[in-house]
């Protein structure tokens, strides 16, 4: 028992309150908050795996712009509770079995696996998050560019895609 | 000291409630947010597993991942809006029309 | 090629040359005669050359024997058949016997071939197919080649090779002028003749066949020497095989040598061109049937009760045929059933075991009917020349100032009708009269073959004749009486035919301007009338004259050479000499008239009418045997072949069972019930299917996600419980 497996602990529990919460809020803006809370607990674990450039781009991204755009989404379609409808009344049921199974499954493969002789160390590279930011430089810009333009090129179409998207009634005008 | 295993473990935790998510809900934002969720989960399992074999590839996955998800999230909002405009609610189950 | 063991000398090795060279000449008119275009000269004298040259290798060959004092000498050929335990090979036997057949038949035949020259050169212009001369000189030389097979085989399958042979083409022959009859006009006439000569063949054929079955399956061998052996052991054990096999012999001496009851054929076979008469059916052909018996002596020596048989036959024929002849009309018909009637004589001989008497009247048979049948032919052209003489002169006197015939002229032209519109036979007796006067040399040359015919001394016909009643008179009684009456007969109608042909007035314009025949065909007929008049020589009663005798004593075991016996030789001249005298007292008299009925009609009434109609024997035979047999042949074509087979079984029952099968069977039940069920079936259940499987595409997203979920749990419990 030391600090490490404490703040970890208590940390995922947030983290699991936090998406069961964003599951089954009624209300969407609550929702997305529990959702943000998850995402900043992650950052967090990020940290502790010793991965700072990915903490620090989660927080961002994820939780910043994600998340952000999701909010405007919601509060623009307006965060409508819905009525509950009749359709699929077995749907229910079964997510929750089937849910249920798969994390059994899951625990009992990873348990029956599991080498708990494996710790998480922090590397000391991590701890100066300078050169952890070097490091990832490198090894992106050398060996995984192609992936990279291709990246830059999808968000790109996802722009344009996003604007086409949503541009027809102002071309059908014209 | 922290096993790397107790990571996976909650990854997988995370995971199955965001399909949770996926299947229960009928409001498609919050569809989307228990996807990212998952997509969330399968992160941490990279990152845990870059820590655990000392290498960066994982981290640069999940770099890519997090631009990919973006990229989704602004498609797909794009999409909702579309669909809300034209049927004025975004009740997943009415969304059926391609049906045999 | 073998010669026999011994080593002898001679001209054997000839032998295959009797039967190469006519079969040469054959085949250098079938194939050179249209590309080198041959004149009638031509053909005519290649067939002669052929047919001689076979006479000149029999002189050869019976030189050959005599020299070897009558040894027999074989020549083989080729190899036939040798299958099992039948060994057949083509091999020439020479002997006393055989030689004696092949000098006959070849310088008979020669000088008929040249004669034919002359008479077919004649006969083809007067019906109008100058182009089928050739063809009647290749059939004539494929008969001398077959006949030769016939007398020169050593087996009995030889013999009947050669057989088959003379009868097809005796069916060629008298079938010439296939398809018109005697007097030119369009007719299944003379084909049916041919036809019937071949089919009454085939019946005498039948009964050779069978005997030569029992002949290979109680004796073993077909071959002469291997039989004689085998055949007294068998007549010991078993008699009946030999007793069988020499009856249906005689069978197959009846069909070819025109015995009763399978003498039928020879009448109508006189529709042939008379060369062909005179040749096939007077000298050649039909004596293959006593040289059959001839050469079987030592078969039927065995059995004394088959000889009988083969005696009262050849006795019985004698008589009856010469009762028909007196009642006929056409020159030719009266010398037809003469011949059937001396081939009664000479059966008669052979079958009281007078072999040496038969032969010798074959021979002087030869002669003299070949000569009074050649001269009859003779008499027959020299009436279609005054015949067209007259329609000549009758053309050139009646044409019209413009220069066209008219109808009638034509006519007179073309057909044998003269100017009444009436057929006109050249052959009828009765048209004829006072030739004498218009053809002398015909008619001396007929005088000599009648006197040689009815057997007046010293012609060859006296000696022959004699020598077979003899024999009879001592043995059999019976046969005795029969030949005598109808030697007295042979006299009387040969005397009517002398007396209404030759004599008297001519009973119709063309006797009255008939014209004597070139020398091509008299100065054969001259070396004939020689032989008839000496070919008595050949075996003169008295001791040390018997020629033929001694001569055909080297091949026939036991020759009785009997003397002269001057009781039945008188009586046989006085009978001849007392039926010429009759038949001048009926018909030399007084002599006929044109459009006068026979003087014999009335006081014979009945009788007459009967010998008239050859006693209605054909009649009779279509009554009994060829219109039931063809009545049954109708029924079962129609009836059972075509009603009951063709339509009912085939129609109705195979076809109509085929279309059942297809139409109701196996349309509807198997294909429509079942096979039709069975694939619609497979379509409506994969609608069914799809229609049930179809709703879980129900548009939710939601399921289909749940769908994934399902799987994704179902592969990770795969893996856990693997």
């Amino acid at each position: 028992m030391n600090s490490e497996l404490i703040v970890f602990l208590v940390l995922s529990l947030v983290a699991v309150a936090a998406a069961l919460g964003m599951v089954f809020s009624r209300n969407a803006v609550y929702s997305a908050l529990f959702l943000v809370l998850n995402f900043i607990t992650v950052a967090v674990f990020y940290l502790l795996l010793g991965a700072p450039f990915i903490a620090m781009s989660q927080i961002t991204v994820y939780a910043g712009a994600i998340m952000v755009l999701f909010l405007f989404v919601i509060m623009l379609l307006g965060a409508e509770s819905l009525a509950p409808t009749a359709s699929l009344p077995w749907q229910k049921p079964m997510a929750f079995t089937l849910a249920a199974i798969l994390v059994v499954e899951s625990l009992y493969l990873l348990i029956s696996r599991a080498k708990p002789d494996v710790v998480v160390t922090a590397p000391d590279i991590a701890v100066n998050s300078m050169d952890n930011l070097r490091e990832m430089a490198m090894t992106m810009f050398n060996q995984f560019l192609l992936p990279f333009e291709v990246t830059s090129i999808l968000l790109l179409v996802a722009m344009v895609g996003a604007i086409v998207l949503t541009n027809r009634e102002k071309a059908g005008r014209k | 000291m922290v096993p790397v295993d107790y990571y996976i473990i909650l990854s997988a935790i995370l995971f199955t409630i965001g399909a949770l998510g996926v299947l229960i809900r009928r409001n498609p934002l919050i569809i989307f947010m228990s996807i990212e969720l998952m997509l969330n989960a399968g992160n941490l399992a990279f990152v845990a597993f870059s820590n655990m074999h000392k290498s960066f590839n994982g981290q640069i996955f999940v770099f890519f991942v997090i631009a990919v998800a973006a990229a989704e999230v602004a498609v797909g909002l794009a999409l909702i809006v579309e669909i809300f405009k034209t049927k004025k609610n975004i009740n997943i189950d009415e969304m059926n029309s391609l049906k045999g | 090629m073998h010669l026999s063991e011994t080593t002898s000398s001679g001209f054997f090795f000839l032998a295959p040359w009797l039967v190469f060279a006519p079969l040469t000449g054959l085949l250098i008119n079938v194939i050179f005669s249209k590309w080198f275009k041959f004149s009638e000269k031509m053909v005519g004298t290649v067939a002669s050359l052929a047919s001689g040259a076979a006479f000149v290798v029999s002189v050869l060959l019976a030189y050959s024997v005599s020299i070897n004092h009558g040894e027999m000498m074989r020549w083989r050929l080729a190899e036939w058949i040798h299958v099992g335990t039948l060994n057949l090979d083509w091999t020439f036997r020479m002997d006393s016997l055989s030689t004696t057949m092949m000098l006959v038949v070849s310088g008979v035949g020669t000088l008929i071939h040249i004669y034919a020259i002359g008479y077919m050169h004649e006969d083809v212009r007067f019906k109008k197919e100058e182009g089928r001369f050739t063809r009647f000189f290749i059939f004539l030389n494929l008969f001398i080649a077959a006949m030769m097979i016939l007398v020169s085989g050593d087996s009995y399958m030889m013999l009947f090779v050669g057989w088959e042979g003379v009868g097809l083409c005796s069916f060629l022959l008298i079938g010439f002028w296939y398809e018109m009859d005697t007097l030119a006009r369009p007719s299944w006439a003379n084909s049916n003749a041919a036809k019937k000569a071949f089919i009454t063949n085939r019946v005498g054929d039948f009964g050779f066949l069978i005997a030569g079955f029992l002949m290979f399956w109680y004796l073993g061998s077909f071959q002469f020497d291997a039989v004689f052996e085998a055949a007294p052991e068998i007549a010991h054990s078993q008699p009946w095989v030999i007793v069988a096999i020499t009856l249906f012999m005689l069978v197959g001496v009846a069909g070819k040598s025109a015995q009763i009851p399978l003498y039928i054929w020879l009448p109508d076979a006189m529709a042939g061109p008379t060369p062909v008469s005179a040749l096939i059916h007077a000298a050649t052909m039909v004596t293959a049937g006593v040289y059959l018996v001839t050469r079987s002596a030592e078969i039927y020596t065995l059995v004394p009760q088959a000889q009988y048989i083969v005696a009262m036959v050849g006795a019985g024929t004698a008589l009856f045929a010469a009762t028909i002849a007196v009642g006929q009309y056409d020159i030719k018909k009266v010398l037809a059933y003469s011949t059937i009637s001396q081939l009664g004589f000479m059966v008669a001989a052979v079958g009281m075991g007078a072999y040496v008497a038969g032969m010798f009247h074959l021979i002087t048979h030869a002669f003299f009917k070949a000569l009074l049948f050649l001269s009859a032919g003779s008499v027959i052209l020299g009436m279609e020349r005054g015949h067209h003489h007259l329609a000549h002169a009758h053309a050139h006197h009646d044409e019209k100032p413009k220069g066209k015939k008219s109808k009638k002229e034509d006519h007179g032209h073309d057909s044998h009708e003269d100017e009444h519109g009436e057929v006109f036979d050249p052959g009828d007796m009765r048209n004829m009269g006072g030739l004498r006067k218009t053809m002398p040399v015909t008619f001396w040359l007929y005088m000599i073959g009648t006197l040689a015919l009815a057997g007046i001394f010293p012609f060859a016909g006296f000696w022959s004749k004699d020598e077979i009643l003899l024999d009879a008179s001592l043995h059999f009684k019976s046969v005795y009486g029969q030949l005598t009456l109808a030697a007295f007969m042979t006299a009387f109608y040969m005397g009517r035919q002398v007396w209404m042909v030759f004599f008297g007035k001519p009973r119709h314009d063309a006797a009255a301007h008939a014209q004597e025949s070139p020398k091509v065909m008299t100065v054969p007929l001259m070396v004939l009338a020689v032989l008839s008049v000496v070919g008595g020589a050949l075996n003169l009663p008295f001791e040390g004259f018997h020629n033929l005798g001694h001569w055909l004593g080297y091949t026939l075991a036991e020759v009785e050479a009997l003397p002269l016996d001057l009781k039945v030789a008188g009586i046989s001249t006085v009978l001849a000499l007392s039926a010429i005298f009759i038949s001048w007292l009926i018909y030399g008299r007084n002599p006929l008239k044109a459009g006068q009925i026979d003087p014999l009609k009335k006081p014979l009434g009945f009788l007459f009418t009967g010998m008239e109609n050859k006693w209605f024997v054909d009649e009779g035979y279509f009554a009994l045997i060829i219109n039931p047999f063809k009545k049954l042949s109708a029924f079962l074509a129609d009836v059972i072949d075509w009603r009951f087979w063709h339509d009912f079984v085939h129609d109705t029952v195979i076809l109509g069972t085929y279309n059942w099968l297809s139409e109701v069977a196996l349309t509807q039940y198997a294909d429509q019930k079942g096979i039709d069920r069975f694939a619609n079936w497979l379509g409506e259940s994969t609608q069914s299917i799809s229609v049930t499987m179809r709703k879980v595409q129900n548009g939710f997203v939601r399921s289909y996600a749940l769908s994934v979920m399902l799987g994704v749990v179902l592969i990770l419990g795969y893996l856990i419980f693997k």
